[in-house]
């Protein structure tokens, strides 16, 4: 989980990524945060998010990006 | 014709009830647009009294009022310029500054922030209150009699390398002479349906925007959040029916990464234009694996030129790694291929792409050193004067006689579908307190922005939240990397090359 708070504290050192739920609908991550961030996440933990996952339930916080990794780093 | 406003008017009255533009609030046709755009060209001609080339600024959300606000200041014979609401207000403030503008259209959400930007009340011009306004017919009239074609339509800034953004100047005669070339060469008629990606302070929605003006056509302005998400993209574009896209490279990139393409098909999708960045073919080829019945067409121009100068509409198979030709002039526009010696090129030797004709920009608003740099008299024509635009683009021919873009010859760069000068990101750090020296680098392989910089206290972190309260989110860097001492060339200027080599 830190390793994942780094990472969006890199990309976006003004944001308080533990205090939000509503990250995608609160509009405080936009396009171009999302997709530096699905890259790095893949390259990170090597593995690739798919398509079907990118939707604005699986980033709205830390916590949802977090169980997204695991599932899919568990599915490799 | 020397008017977009004919354009409406001739659609407002072929097709009144017609849905011509669409958010996901609104929609409004043809015959309410022409209503309101006078209700809000009578509001601003109380206090422009008739006078016309009057700049007025638009700081609204990117929306269906925009198009209303972008046709009353037409009406009224100013001209506009968006403001982009995301962008930082030191921004802002230095686009005002240049421009001067008499008017803010805007809404009470930012009236605060219309206010701090300098506007007193009597500026500022509510849309939704303009919009009820009564009609002044013959003011109207008469602020258009006096408008011709060479006067200006709108200002859109691009960033500038010494940090102050420059207005580039289009007038109604260039935006004219552009559509009726769109609309001929790629057969737009009232069945278009457009899925609008582009901001509309970037010169790709001008095509849009006014080809629906001209055709009848209708427009839906794709909520920008769905641009993260493929999956729910694409089941817009077919919930909506759209057969029409003219998107960013970045975009398509993104989409045909995402791999959504095996799963999910813009059914209706019949033509895919896009302009702005380099197109691999290795994205293109998905889509086209995807849509191949679809019309593949690469337009290529800066915002200089009116949006598009070249443009190639792919007609064969082309290998992933093949780079996609810009192709060949548009109609009436004619493209200089200049060498060092400013003579055009001969075989495939490379040279600067240079543009003459009626699309070339009147100039940068109240910048007359940096129109000078750019705006030269032909060096082919020794007999009277004319400009040609330098676009500091170099290219070559290929041997089908196809253009190719090969990269720039200055610190100008794209990245993720915007134009950013390196300068202007320079600048800004270099204004930081703390920093001793900073240079911009860009990885081309990656796709980022890399900052190396001096410092006596290093903090990442901080200078990324001082460069947010002055650069568009777009320009601030990717990755940040502290040296001790940034490495020097013989000259005693920074070695951006020995820079770029350690990030290969």
């Amino acid at each position: 989980m830190e390793d994942i708070l780094k990472i969006l504290n890199e990309f976006r050192p003004d944001i308080n990524f533990q205090s939000s739920e509503r990250l995608i609908d609160d509009g405080l991550l936009d396009s171009l945060d999302i997709v530096n961030i699905v890259a790095e996440l893949d390259s990170e933990f090597d593995i690739e998010i798919p398509v079907e996952e990118i939707t604005p339930e699986n980033f709205n916080s830390v916590s949802a990006i977090n169980r997204l990794v695991d599932r899919l780093k568990e599915e490799a | 014709m020397n008017n977009v406003i004919s354009y409406l008017e001739s659609s407002a009255n072929a097709f009144p009830e017609k849905a011509a533009y669409i958010d996901e609030e609104t929609s409004v046709s043809f015959a309410a647009l022409r209503a309101q755009a006078m209700a809000l060209a009578s509001r601003i001609l109380e206090v422009t009294l008739g006078e016309i080339n009057v700049p007025v600024v638009v700081l609204l959300k990117k929306s269906v009022k925009c198009v209303t606000a972008f046709m009353g200041i037409s009406y009224s014979g100013g001209f506009y310029t968006p403001l982009d609401v995301t962008s930082p207000q030191a921004r802002l403030a230095k686009i005002i500054e240049t421009l001067r503008p008499k008017l803010i259209v805007t809404t009470s959400e930012f009236s605060a922030l219309a206010q701090s930007l300098g506007f007193s009340e009597e500026q500022i011009v509510l849309i939704e209150d303009a919009v009820n306004h009564s009609i002044a017919k013959t003011q109207i009239d008469v602020a258009l009699s006096k408008k011709i074609d060479t006067d200006p339509l709108y200002i859109l800034f691009t960033s500038g390398s010494t940090g102050i953004p420059k207005g580039v100047t289009i007038c109604h005669r260039s935006v004219v002479d552009y559509i009726e070339w769109v609309c001929r060469t790629f057969q737009f008629d009232e069945k278009v349906r457009f899925g609008n990606q582009a901001p509309f302070y970037f010169d790709n929605s001008i095509l849009d925007i006014y080809c629906t003006l001209k055709t009848g056509a209708t427009m839906y302005i794709v909520p920008e959040k769905l641009f993260i998400f493929p999956i729910k993209l694409v089941e817009y574009l077919n919930e909506n029916r759209i057969n029409t896209i003219f998107w960013v490279p970045s975009a398509l990139i993104y989409v045909a990464n995402s791999k959504v393409l095996a799963k999910l098909i813009p059914e209706y999708v019949t033509k895919v234009l896009f302009c702005g960045e380099v197109m691999p073919n290795k994205q293109l080829n998905i889509w086209r694996k995807a849509i191949p019945n679809a019309l593949y067409a690469n337009l290529y121009g800066p915002t200089e030129i009116t949006d598009v100068c070249t443009f190639f509409i792919v007609d064969r198979d082309m290998a992933d790694d093949e780079p996609l030709p810009i192709g060949y002039p548009c109609g009436n526009t004619d493209i200089l291929v200049l060498n060092e010696n400013n003579r055009l090129v001969k075989e495939d030797e490379i040279g600067e792409l240079c543009v003459r004709g009626t699309s070339l920009s009147l100039g940068y608003y109240n910048n007359p050193e940096k129109t000078k740099e750019a705006f030269v008299q032909n060096p082919l024509n020794q007999h009277y004067p004319e400009l040609i635009y330098r676009t500091g683009d170099l290219v070559k021919y290929n041997d089908r006689h196809e253009l190719i873009y090969l990269c720039r010859r200055d610190f100008q760069i794209k990245h993720m579908g915007h134009r950013i000068e390196i300068g202007e990101i320079e600048t800004a750090v270099l204004s930081l307190p703390n920093i001793e020296n900073g240079c911009i680098v860009y990885d081309d392989q990656h796709n980022k922005i890399v900052l190396f910089y001096q410092s006596g206290c290093a903090d990442d972190a901080a200078i990324l939240i001082a460069l947010r309260n002055m650069l568009p989110k777009y320009m601030l860097p990717n990755k940040l990397v502290q040296l001790e001492a940034l490495p020097v060339n013989g000259n005693g200027k920074i070695d951006r090359v020995k820079l770029k080599a350690s990030i290969q």
